[in-house]
C-alpha cells in the first residue's frame, strides 16, 4: 500500500534534491505557515441545532452549507435507526458524542514513542512501518517531519500542474463553494439514508477531488498526503469529481491500526463520473476492532455511492479488517449508456467482529455491465454477511452482471451468511451469480504443514489465495500490505 | 536414518499399525508393499504426524530424534518429506510462493539465510525440467486444475527442491502412464545419496522396475510380514499376497 509507496517517493526525493533544493523546501514551508495554531476546541456531548450552527461557524461555512445541514438534521430527527443488517450492537446515544473535536495540541500529543501503546508499535514493526511514519500514525508530537513535508510538496506541486483539485471538503468549501454545491448530495441525498442524514447534519472532514476533462491524474492520490487533516474526522463526507474522459485513482485508508477514541464512524462519499471518465476507489480499513469481547471497537456505518454517465466506469476495490461492526455498501448507479461497476472486496471478521457488507449494482443504462467478486473470511466467533443488490432496469436492454460470492470458514465457531438479492425489470438483461462456501481445509493444513510451514504461516497463505483475486485489483503496494495486513489479523486464530 | 520399532496407531480407534518395526540406514531405498488396507498409507501420514492418527506405543527416531514429540512441521524440518498420494489444492496460492515459504522456513529451522529469490527460481525452474513440467506450472495455483499425473510429478518437483533427508512416496506411481512414470522413477533416482534414504510405498513391482529397492518388505495387517531384496517384488508380482498372508495364517494356527 502507500507507506511502501510513500517510502519510495521519500528514497526518490532523498536522490533528487540538491542541498539548496532542500533549504528552498525548508523555508518554504515557513513561509506558507505550515504549523497553523488552532485554537483547541473540543465541543460538549449532544447534538442540537445549535451544535450544527457552531461547526458551520467554526468552519466559516457559506450560508447555504448551513440551510443544507439543518435541512439534513431535520430529516435526520424523522428518522428510525435501521435494524435489517446481520448485527447486533448496544443502541447508540447520539446525545452521548461530541461532534467537534479540534486537532490536539502539541503538548497534549503523545511527547515520544515511548508514550504509545507497546502493542500498537508491535504491529507497526510487523507491517514494516519506518519510524517516521510511525510517529505520524500514532499521533506523537514532531515540529517537523522532513521526509512527508517535501513529498507533500512536490506531490501537490505536480497535481497543480495538471488542474487536479484534491484538498479537504473544509477547505474546498471556502476556495470551490461552486463546485461543493452542485455535487453534495447529487449522489448521496440527504434523506438517503439515517447514518447518511447523519453525516450531512453534521460533517466536519473529509476529501474533495475534481479531474478537469481528459486529465488523466498523474499519481495516486491518497489521503495520506492529506497531511493537515491529522485527526481522521468520525463523520467524513468525501466528493470525487471526474469529469469527462477524466481518469483517477484513490486510495483511503492504510493498514496500520489507527489511534481512534471515537466509537462512530459514519462516512459518506460521493463519486461523480462524467462520460468515458474513471474512478479506481480503494480502501484498506483497520479500525480497532474491540478487545476479545468486542468492547470499545469501532462502529463504522459508511455510505458510498457512484454515478456513471455514459462509458464511465467505476471500480471499487475494499480490503476490511478492522472495526467492531461494518456496515457497508459501496454501490453504483449505472445510468449512461455501456458504463461498468465493480466492486472486489474482501472482508475479515475475527473475535467478535460483525461485518455486513456487499454493494449495490443499479444497471439504469443499456449495455450496462457490473462485476461483484466478494470474499468473506470469518474467524472466531465473528459473523461475516455479504448483502449485494443487483437492479435491471427497464430501460437496461442487454446489461449483464456477474457475481461471485465466496466464503472462507476457519474454525467452527464463526458464521458466514449471504443475502443476495436479484430485480429485474428488463427480460434482456442477464444476471449471473455464484456462491461458494468452504473451509480452510485439514488436508490443506497438513501439506503446508509437511513441508514445513507453521500453522500461522499457513492459514495466512491460504486467505491470501482465497483473495487473490481482489488483491490482484489493488494497486501494488498496497496489495502487498494488504496481504501482510491479513497475517497479523489471523495470528491467533488457528488452533 | 530413520528406526521404527513395535508402532502401534489408530484411527478413529481402530487400530492399523499393530507393531511395525523398520529400520534404514543413510541411503537405502525400502519398498513398502502390501494388499488393500493393509496400512501403508497409515505408516506415512504417522510418520509425518497428521492429526487423527493416534500413536499408541512404540518409539520412531529419524537420526536419534524422537519424531512422534514433533508437530509435522517440525518433522518436515527435520527432513521428512512425504510425497502425497491424492495431493491437495491450494487455489490461489501459486506453486512457487508455497515452495519459496517452504524453502525459506526449512533453511531457517537449519540456520541458513533465505535464499535469494533470483537463486530460488533458477533452482525451481530445473526442478520442474526434471520432472517435465513446464516452468508455468510454477505460477499456477498449488495442484490447481492439474491432471493427476501432473500433481504426483509437483511433488517430486518439491522433494527435489526441499532436498529432504528422508523421503516417503506414497503410491507415486499410482494413475500414471509409463512415461510420467519413468519420469517419477528418474527424479527420485537424481536424489538417490549415501546420505539420503527413501521409503516407496506401492502396490506394483512395475514402479520398481525404475527405482531399484534395496529392500522389499510386504506389510499386511498392521505389520510387516517378510522382507527381502529386491527379487521378492517380482515374487509377490507373479504370486500375489495370498500365499504370505495364508501361510502367516498357518505360522499363527
Amino acid at each position: 500500500m502507500y507507506t511502501a509507496g510513500y517510502s519510495r517517493l521519500v528514497s526518490i526525493e532523498r536522490r533528487d534534491m540538491s542541498e539548496e533544493q532542500i533549504e528552498k523546501v525548508l523555508s518554504r514551508e515557513y513561509e506558507a505557515g505550515f504549523v497553523t495554531d488552532i485554537e483547541s476546541e473540543t465541543f460538549e456531548p449532544g447534538l442540537d441545532e445549535d451544535v450544527i450552527r457552531r461547526i458551520s461557524a467554526m468552519k466559516n461555512e457559506p450560508e447555504w452549507m448551513l440551510e443544507w445541514r439543518l435541512k439534513a438534521y431535520a430529516i435526520w430527527l424523522e428518522m428510525e435507526e435501521p435494524d435489517w443488517a446481520h448485527v447486533q450492537y448496544p443502541k447508540i446515544d447520539f446525545q452521548k458524542i461530541s461532534y467537534y473535536s479540534a486537532p490536539k495540541s502539541m503538548a497534549d500529543k503523545p511527547q515520544s514513542l515511548d508514550e504509545v501503546d507497546p502493542e500498537l508499535l508491535e504491529t507497526y514493526k510487523k507491517l514494516g512501518i519506518p519510524l517516521e511514519e510511525q510517529m505520524m500514525l500514532a499521533g506523537v508530537a514532531v515540529d517537523v517531519v522532513f521526509d512527508s513535508v517535501s513529498v507533500v510538496t512536490t506531490f501537490k506541486d505536480k497535481l497543480k500542474e495538471a488542474g487536479v483539485i484534491f484538498c479537504s471538503i473544509s477547505e474546498a468549501l471556502q476556495e470551490y463553494p461552486e463546485l461543493v454545491k452542485k455535487y453534495i448530495g447529487s449522489v448521496v441525498p440527504q434523506r438517503d439514508n439515517y447514518f447518511a442524514a447523519l453525516n450531512s447534519a453534521v460533517f466536519t472532514d473529509g476529501s474533495f477531488v475534481y479531474i478537469p476533462k481528459g486529465v488523466r491524474c498523474p499519481m495516486e492520490l491518497s489521503t495520506y498526503f492529506r497531511i493537515n487533516e491529522e485527526n481522521t474526522g468520525q463523520f467524513e463526507r468525501t466528493i470525487i469529481i471526474a469529469d469527462e474522459g477524466s481518469h483517477v485513482s484513490y486510495l483511503e485508508g492504510c493498514t496500520a491500526p489507527q489511534r481512534d477514541e471515537n466509537q462512530l464512524h459514519a462516512a459518506v462519499v460521493e463519486l461523480v463520473i462524467m462520460d468515458d471518465a474513471e474512478i479506481k476507489y480503494s480502501t484498506v480499513q483497520n479500525w480497532y476492532p474491540g478487545d476479545e469481547n468486542g468492547k470499545g471497537g469501532i462502529y463504522n456505518f459508511v455510505t458510498k455511492r457512484a454515478v456513471c454517465y455514459t462509458n464511465a466506469k467505476v471500480s471499487w476495490t475494499q480490503v476490511e479488517t478492522g472495526s467492531a461492526i461494518t456496515w457497508k455498501y459501496p454501490s453504483c448507479i449505472l445510468r449512461g449508456d455501456n458504463s461498468v461497476g465493480e466492486f472486489y472486496s474482501v472482508a475479515l471478521t475475527r473475535g467478535m467482529q460483525q461485518a455486513d457488507t456487499g454493494t449495490k449494482m443499479i444497471h439504469l443504462g443499456k449495455n450496462t455491465r457490473s462485476t461483484i467478486i466478494s470474499k468473506g473470511i470469518s474467524a472466531g466467533r465473528s459473523n461475516n454477511s455479504y448483502r449485494g443488490l443487483v437492479r435491471m432496469g427497464p430501460r437496461a436492454d442487454g446489461a449483464r452482471n456477474f457475481t461471485q460470492c465466496d466464503s472462507l470458514l476457519i474454525g467452527d465457531q464463526c458464521g458466514a451468511h449471504t443475502f443476495p438479492y436479484v430485480e429485474s425489470r428488463n427480460p434482456t438483461a442477464i444476471v449471473e451469480h455464484e456462491a461458494t462456501t468452504s473451509k480452510v481445509s485439514d488436508d490443506q493444513m497438513f501439506l503446508c504443514q509437511q513441508r514445513g510451514l507453521d500453522p500461522e504461516k499457513a492459514v495466512a497463505m491460504i486467505v491470501n489465495g482465497f483473495c487473490k483475486e481482489v488483491f490482484k485489483e489493488l494497486p501494488m503496494e498496497f496489495a502487498v500490505e494488504a496481504g501482510k495486513l491479513l497475517e497479523i489479523s489471523l495470528e491467533g486464530s488457528v488452533g | 536414518m530413520l528406526s521404527i520399532k513395535n508402532l502401534h496407531a489408530s484411527v478413529e480407534d481402530k487400530l492399523i499399525l499393530k507393531g511395525l518395526d523398520l529400520e534404514i540406514k543413510p541411503g537405502e531405498v525400502h519398498a513398502i508393499m502390501g494388499p488393500n488396507g493393509a496400512g501403508k498409507s497409515t505408516m506415512g501420514y504417522v510418520l509425518s504426524g497428521k492429526d487423527g492418527y493416534t500413536v499408541e506405543s512404540g518409539t520412531v527416531e529419524l537420526n536419534g530424534v524422537n519424531l512422534l514429540d514433533l508437530e509435522p512441521e517440525e518433522r518436515a524440518k527435520e527432513g521428512l518429506f512425504l510425497a502425497f498420494q491424492y495431493p491437495v489444492e491450494i487455489p490461489g496460492v501459486s506453486n512457487l510462493e508455497f515452495l519459496k515459504a517452504s524453502v525459506d522456513a526449512q533453511r531457517k529451522a537449519r540456520g541458513e539465510d533465505d535464499l535469494s529469490a533470483k537463486e530460488f527460481l533458477k533452482q525451481a525452474r530445473e526442478a520442474c525440467k526434471k520432472v517435465d513440467l513446464p516452468a508455468e506450472f510454477l505460477k499456477r495455483g498449488v495442484n490447481e486444475g492439474f491432471s493427476g499425473g501432473e500433481k504426483k510429478r509437483n511433488e517430486i518437483m518439491q522433494m527435489l527442491l526441499l532436498k529432504p533427508k528422508l523421503c516417503i512416496l506414497d503410491e507415486s506411481d499410482s494413475g500414471l502412464d509409463i512415461d510420467a512414470l519413468k519420469v517419477v522413477a528418474d527424479g527420485v533416482n537424481s536424489q538417490r545419496s549415501p546420505d539420503r534414504s527413501f521409503i516407496v510405498i506401492t502396490h506394483y513391482q512395475r514402479l520398481l522396475d525404475y527405482i531399484k529397492p534395496d529392500f522389499v518388505h510386504v506389510l499386511a495387517d498392521g505389520k510387516i510380514i517378510k522382507s527381502g531384496d529386491a527379487s521378492l517384488a517380482l515374487e509377490l508380482d507373479a504370486q500375489g499376497y495370498g500365499w504370505l498372508t495364508e501361510q502367516r495364517e498357518g505360522d499363527e494356527a
